[in-house]
């Protein structure tokens, strides 16, 4: 996405013929590089053939590193660093440390996600986002396809595209 | 196998029967064991509050036990149906006949727990109570003759109010009204709805499903009040009915999923998709955290205050030859085990995972009111072994064979349900 620089465009005003075009598409050998929609469409991951997202991974990963960290840092601040008597417990009581290990663990894994999430999805402060069609966030779909990385000629795509039921098809530049 | 109806077959049947036969035998062969000591926990403490030991006392406490966890199950189907209801969920349309027919126990199961309640209470040998509250010495600070009772107990005495035989049976026989009562009235419009269609019946089925969430959200804790916590009668915790509920919650969860799972199994609800499961396993999963959620606020807050009128609880359990295991492994198996084992998607959306969750959650639970009961009524005489097993079977196969043939009365699918296309289309 952000590497080509020549796109074509189809513009679609429909998320059931979107998805059967998705297949259309697909089905006539060429590569669709993203499809933008203003609103969340059933079955359009599936169609694209989207791998699962490996996000949830990353959160058990931040949460475990939560979970250690806060045991670690209670238990050596506790009973190794500045031993107190609170409450008649032990120096190093597990019960009590369970609510900040808790607190820790769920921030650590919110915070991972949303940083992995952004780190992921090159979005960065100052970044000048590419807009394919300002109508993305309205009412239209579009599906975006990279020349670069297709071998057919521009029109033959352009035709498929119309054949699957665009209500636009356009051309887009980057610099 | 037909798509409409649910046939409860002969064969399903007589196995349930060998099922409460097996149980029975189970049951025969504990008693033996604790009568002639073969399991080791058998011995004769004869401290225990001056009390001697019998082994009708186990299998009373094993009868109240069940009876309650199973009474809890079955509201649970009906609270399931009712919040699905209220909230206007769709996703459940499909398969809500199952949670509905769990409703189907509720008399059964009250009269019951009415009945175990006088035979448990007022028949076995050695004055035996569950209830402690139930022994009429503690309640007169003087005995007839003037001179100061030594049974008195002020703090149980001035629970009288709410603690006392005739309060606590019309409670009892309240809840038991008002649930069977809601969940018939429910009943009655799903099953109307099936021949009429339109949608005037689920309006009118989200209304008492409303006025039946407002009654269980308290009935829910005062009934655990009343069957649970009133066994250790000084201890007191407020966390409790939220305790309660959420453990029967989690156990009604795995068997609605159970349940439909092998139904689905048996070639019934055919297009139940992997997104079903996906959400069932989601609120076992949700839920499961809840309880453990619950379960540590209680222990925590009596922990830390260190009270020993509320501590005395946990060292019954924690300090206890007979309960110690069970306080830990009670933990493991209804927080750890299905914490990190429903934790991935797949988990969640396939039979066979969904299966052993379930199984494990159910005896989890069990373990969780076994260990609420127990302490208090048996003290260190109390153990799990063939007893156990053997009172759970026969429960097991008495309420299956209730709800089974409650489900086969009425259609699988409620057909003008009006939310069953978004339910077959349901995607996540």
């Amino acid at each position: 996405m952000d590497t080509g620089k020549n796109y074509i465009l189809g513009v679609y005003s429909d998320e059931d013929v979107l998805i059967k075009a998705v297949k259309k598409v697909k089905g006539a050998g060429v590569k669709i590089e993203e499809v933008f929609s203003p609103f969340p469409v059933h079955g359009l991951d599936e169609a694209l053939g989207y791998k699962r997202s490996r996000l949830t991974i990353v959160a058990f990963m931040f949460g475990a590193l939560g979970t250690t960290l806060a045991l670690t840092m209670q238990f050596w601040m506790l009973g190794v660093d500045w031993p107190m008597i609170i409450g008649g417990k032990n120096f190093a009581s597990l019960p009590t440390f369970v609510p900040v290990t808790f607190e820790l663990t769920v921030l650590l894994s919110a915070l991972g996600m949303v940083g992995t999430f952004f780190a992921v999805s090159n979005l960065k402060p100052y970044k000048q986002p590419r807009i394919f069609d300002v109508r993305i966030t309205d009412d239209k779909h579009v599906m975006a396809i990279d020349l670069a990385t297709n071998s057919s000629k521009k029109d033959a795509i352009k035709k498929v595209l119309q054949d699957s039921g665009a209500v636009e098809v356009n051309e887009k530049t980057f610099e | 196998m037909s798509e409409d109806k649910f046939i409860f077959s002969a064969k399903a049947k007589k196995s349930l029967v060998y099922v409460a036969l097996a149980g029975i035998v189970a049951i025969i062969i504990g008693i033996l064991f604790v009568q002639f000591g073969g399991h080791g926990h058998g011995h004769e403490s004869g401290e225990e509050g001056g009390h001697a030991f019998h082994w009708i006392h186990r299998l009373y406490v094993n009868l109240w036990i069940n009876s309650v966890y199973f009474v809890g199950i079955a509201v649970i189907g009906v609270f399931f149906v009712a919040f699905n209801n209220a909230s206007q969920a769709g996703w459940s349309a499909y398969f809500k006949r199952v949670p509905e027919a769990f409703g189907n126990w509720l008399p059964i199961g009250g009269l019951l727990m009415l009945g175990l309640f006088f035979i448990t209470n007022y028949t076995a040998p050695h004055h035996f109570h569950i209830f402690h509250w139930l022994d009429h010495s503690l309640y007169n600070e003087f005995l007839e003759d003037g001179s100061p009772n030594p049974n008195y107990d002020s703090i149980i005495a001035g629970k009288h109010g709410y603690l006392n035989e005739m309060f606590f049976l019309i409670r009892m026989v309240a809840y038991f009204l008002l649930w069977w009562f809601m969940w018939k009235l429910i009943r009655t419009n799903s099953l109307k709805e099936d021949i009429d269609g339109g949608n005037q019946y689920w309006f009118k089925m989200r209304s008492l499903s409303a006025i039946f969430l407002v009654i269980f959200a308290v009935t829910s804790s005062t009934s655990a009040w009343d069957w649970v916590l009133s066994i250790d009668t000084h201890w007191f915790s407020t966390m409790f009915g939220w305790y309660n509920f959420a453990s029967w919650f989690v156990a009604g969860l795995a068997a609605i999923t159970l349940l439909l799972v092998y139904l689905h199994d048996f070639g019934y609800f055919p297009q139940l998709s992997s997104s079903h499961l996906h959400d069932l396993g989601k609120f076992i999963f949700g839920f499961s955290i809840f309880w453990t959620y619950i379960w540590f606020s209680q222990f925590m807050l009596i922990y830390y205050a260190n009270i020993p009128e509320e501590t005395v609880y946990f060292i019954e359990r924690l300090q206890s030859h007979n309960y110690s295991w069970i306080f830990y492994a009670n933990i493991f198996v209804n927080f750890v085990f299905p914490f990190l084992f429903l934790m991935t998607r797949d988990a969640k959306r396939h039979k066979i995972f969904l299966k052993l969750v379930c199984v494990v959650l159910l005896f989890g639970h069990w373990m969780d009111f076994y260990l609420m009961m127990t302490p208090g009524t048996l003290g260190e005489n109390g153990a799990i072994g063939f007893m156990e097993i053997g009172v759970i079977l026969l429960f097991f196969a008495g309420f299956l064979t209730v709800i089974l043939s409650g489900l086969s009365k009425a259609p699988l699918v409620a057909r003008n349900h009006p939310m069953l296309k978004e339910s077959l289309h349901h995607h996540i």
